[in-house]
Parts: structure tokens; sequence; C-alpha cells
């Protein structure tokens, strides 16, 4: 037991001192001196966020810096940076072959504010970040109620209350049309557009067999699952007869129940988008886990600080 | 049949987008004053080649709505505001300011808001979100809202104060959006059923009328109310 703890233990803290070198640019614009100033290296801590890295690159940059108010913001290759975003889960959607040092330009003019929300530095940070622990604690405790005042033995209870309930999830997905030799080869993410953003918990139940992180996938993404992987799951077996005849102390739970059947059901409907459409590529801070892993192995170490699960997916669908 | 008192408040994405489909039915038969809500479909993945496959979520859209007080009108611009009816009754606002007076008269600049009902999957219950802007299109801060629609502040009576708004990205559209924070809906939901002298309601019934019971709450502290036949309507 202590030492399924202690390995646990270091899970957690592989995850919470990954870092990504960043070699950050002062975008021309602002560039005011000859000859113009060499980009800040920065270790970026993954589960950080790139507002929070300003106290160490203003001064980098501040003698260079035309007169007038900062509103600062980040862009790789010409994308404007969502900042409530972790840093490492923008790494691992926008670089699909990891650029190390990850080369990101900084502005301090010029805000697109039609694309981003306002940023006042830390404190927007904070605000976003305790709203999103405030949901992940609606979702798996049912109530917004005491968040910040968890100790360590509740976070333990936390995660075994997960395993029987819902789990929060943030999917991001982006698509390719061909095969490649080399994620280099791939066309630029250069819209939000083009990635689905897919806020929803996972259900998790206990009984059965042990929910992979495929079941995990099949759940969210029911449309890149060829039908002949549907009479396996168990979501095939729900159907709205089923879901009321469920006991009524669980009324919530039937509702989730009645929408994992309706996708199913939609699925059967709808089909997949096409049989050749696949998951080609699933990252969590920053590593690729196989399918057949336990989704409760990644819930147990690889949240953010924020209690979510951010999961990156790459998937092909052909033209 | 599910017991209504085990019933938390919430509903599902299906019975939400059922829910919203009659309600804006409802609305359109019964509430002349408004233009109509309408419903939006949403791909799931909108890079697809053909993105209306798997478009089984949605919102709810009613825009363009005048939200400056009547009295603040000029009364030369050339309007068909008349200033006894309800607050917020305005229709096309192209229809109201092609009038040079107004331009002149620029105190008097109208303020204009789009409301989207949208599913919270995280809350599993509906959330009002809203953006503001003048007339040429400027989108309004926070406390200009916060004047026009005063019932939004935080800083209001203790009946609104889970009415609590927030800035953030628009589930769909991407942009950055205000929204009612949906922490205390399933809460006051099962209040709204539950605490009444009506007797025990069938789950079912609950599930047709959340929606309306749901707006009639939340859409005062936007200023939009919904006429009383609409409430009482059974059908």
């Amino acid at each position: 037991m202590r030492k399924a703890i202690q390995k646990r233990m270091e899970a957690k803290k592989y995850v919470w001192e990954g870092a990504i070198p960043l070699q950050i640019h002062l975008h021309e614009s602002q560039v005011t001196t000859l000859p113009p100033p060499p980009p800040a290296l920065i270790l970026a801590p993954r589960i950080g966020y790139l507002p929070l890295l300003v106290p160490l690159i203003k001064p980098h940059f501040s003698s260079t810096l035309p007169p007038g108010v900062d509103t600062i913001w980040f862009e790789y290759r010409g994308l404007p940076l969502k900042w409530y975003i972790p840093t490492g889960v923008l790494f691992d959607l926008l670089c699909a072959e990891p650029e190390r040092p990850w080369n990101i330009t900084v502005h301090f003019r010029g805000y697109p504010g039609n694309v981003l929300i306002p940023c006042d530095g830390e404190d927007s940070v904070k605000w976003s970040f305790i709203n999103s622990l405030k949901e992940a604690a609606y979702i798996i405790n049912g109530n917004c109620k005491n968040v910040m005042n968890m100790s360590q033995s509740d976070q333990l209870e936390l995660w075994h209350s997960v395993m029987n309930g819902r789990v929060p999830v943030r999917l991001y997905v982006w698509s390719i049309s061909e095969d490649f030799d080399d994620w280099e080869d791939l066309s630029q993410v250069d819209s939000w557009e083009k990635i689905s953003y897919i806020n929803r918990p996972i259900e998790i139940h206990k009984e059965g067999k042990c929910f992979t992180l495929h079941d995990a996938m099949k759940s969210l993404l029911p449309e890149f699952f060829s039908d002949e992987s549907l009479s396996d799951s168990k979501l095939a077996r729900v159907d709205f007869e089923d879901a009321q005849k469920i006991p009524s102390e669980d009324v919530s739970s039937n509702k989730v129940v009645e929408d994992q059947g309706q996708n199913a059901y939609e699925h059967r409907e709808a089909c997949c988008i096409s049989s050749s459409a696949e998951i080609k590529l699933i990252r969590i801070q920053g590593i690729e886990p196989k399918l057949e892993i336990p989704f409760s192995w990644l819930v147990n170490n690889l949240l953010n600080p924020d209690h979510f699960l951010h999961i990156c997916v790459c998937v092909k669908v052909p033209q | 049949m599910m017991d209504v008192f085990n019933w938390d408040g919430t509903v599902s994405a299906k019975d939400f987008r059922i829910g919203a489909l009659s309600f804006a039915q409802k609305w359109e038969s019964l509430n002349s004053a408004f233009p109509p809500w309408s419903w939006v479909p949403c791909p799931k993945h909108p890079w697809l080649a053909s993105p209306e496959l798997f478009q089984e979520e949605g919102y709810l859209s009613l825009e363009n709505i005048c939200i400056s007080r009547p009295y603040e009108v000029d009364i030369d611009q050339n309007s068909q505001t008349d200033p006894g009816e309800e607050e917020t009754s305005c229709s096309e606002k192209e229809d109201d300011i092609d009038d040079a007076t107004l331009v002149q008269s620029n105190h008097h600049e109208l303020h204009y808001c789009d409301f989207h009902i949208v599913y919270s999957y995280t809350f599993r219950v509906p959330v009002l979100y809203l953006r503001a802007y003048c007339s040429d299109g400027r989108p309004l801060l926070l406390d200009e809202i916060e004047k026009e629609l005063p019932a939004c502040s935080s800083k209001e009576s203790p009946e609104t104060k889970w009415a609590f708004i927030t800035q953030e990205e628009h589930p769909y559209l991407k942009r950055p959006w205000y929204k009612l924070h949906p922490c205390g809906t399933s809460e006051f939901m099962k209040l709204l059923f539950l605490g009444g002298d009506t007797g025990q309601p069938k789950l079912e019934v609950v599930l047709e009328l959340y929606l309306l019971s749901w707006f009639s709450a939340v859409g005062q502290v936007v200023g939009l109310r919904i006429p009383c036949k609409m409430l009482n309507d059974r059908r």
C-alpha cells in the first residue's frame, strides 16, 4: 500500500514539476531599439498559465517597449493564445511535434479583444482558476462549497468518490485529413475555430470491467468509433425504457444514463463520421497513454490543479 | 415513474432541447411584444467537411433587444417605441436609429443586448449568456451593462444574489460573452416546483415547464418579463 502511495506521489511530482522551455520573442511592431532585444528564455510550469510569467518577461523587454499602457498577450505563429488554458495544454495541443524550446511571441499592445477575454494580470488568472476549480468541485461533489478548504485527507476521499461518479474533463479536438510521416509536416492550427472544445464531465460506473481511456473517449466522441465496437459497450444496452426502470433514488444519474443512451441511439442512427475516421493521438500532461490504460490512473495522477483532466486529441477525418 | 421529490432540480441535455423548442413556441404565440427566440443548432465539430452531422446541440437565441430605458430615448427620434409599453419592447434596431437627430444627441445612445440560453453539461441546467453593445456595435463594459440591468449587479437584493454575472467564452461562438452564473440554479428550480402549495406535480410536467419557470425567474434579472398569459398557459 505504501509503495502504491509512493508511486502516486512520484507521478504527481512529475506532473507538478513538468515544465516547458519557452523562447519568447517580442513582436516586431513593439521593438523600438536597435539591435532588437534577444528573446527571453523561460522554463514555464506545465500546470501554470502564461500571464503568470509576465513578471519574468517584462523586465527583459521593458527598455525597448514603446511608451503607453501594456495589454499583454501571447501568440504562436499568428494564433492568439488563450491565457486561461494551462501552458502545458496549449503546448500539447498546438505543437504536434513538440518544439523545444517552444517559440512564442509576446505582445504588449493591440489586445485582440474580439477573440480573447480581457486579462488584467494575475487577478484574472486567479479568478479563472477558481471558477474552474468550483466547476470541478460541483462535478465531483454536487456543490461548489468548501472547495478552498479541502484538506489532504479530503482530497484522497475525493478520488475515491470520483471513480463512481463524474470526472471533470476538458477535451480539445483537432483534425487532420491525410496520413503523414512526420508530425512536423502537418499544417499549423491557425484558428481556434479548427479546434472543438468539449467541456463535459465523463460519467463512470464502478461495476463491470475496468473503465479505460478507450471507454472514456468513446463516451465523449462516439462519432469516431466504428459501429462494430458499439455492441461491446455498455452504452448500447441502455435505451429509454431501461432508463426509467432504474430506481428513483438515483434521479440525477438517470439523466446522464439517458444522455449516454441518447448518444448511443443517435450514434446508431447517424453512424460514425466514416469508417476510416480514427483517433490518431491523445495527449495528457505531455504523455500519450495507451487506450487500454485504466481511466482511474489518469484521474489519480494527471489532473491539473484545477482538478480537470485536460485531454488533447488529434483525429483523422478523410475529406 | 421517477419521483419528483428525489429530483435534484437539473435536466438532461435531451430534456433541455425539447423544453427549449416548446418554450420558444409558447413565447412566439403568446408574447408578441418581443421577437421570437430561435433555436441555433451547433455542430459538435465545426471543422468537419459536413458540420451538420452531429448537430444535436444548440442554443436558444434572442437578439437585438433594446435594453435602454424608454425615457432615455430622444423624443424627436423617429421611433416606434411607445414609452408606455414594457421597458424592453424595441424590435429591429434598424427601424429606430436611422435618424440624424439621434446621431447628434449622443448622450441618448441606445444599448442593445443579445441573449442566448445555453445548456451546461457541468451544472445540468440552462445558463443565460448575454452580450450588450451600442448602436454602432461597440461592446458595452460590465459597469455599463449593470447600469442598464441593475438586477445583474451582485450588490442587489438577496433574491438576486445567485444572479452573478461573469465574463466567459461563449461555449459555441468562442467569443467573450457575459453569463449569469448557474451555481444556484438547480436549488431554486427545485424550490420553484416543490416549494409551492400546488401539491406534487408529476416529473414529466415539471420537465415540460422547466424552461418556462427558469426563465420567469432569470429573465427578470435582465429585464425580460414573461407575460402572465404565458405562465398560465397549460397547453
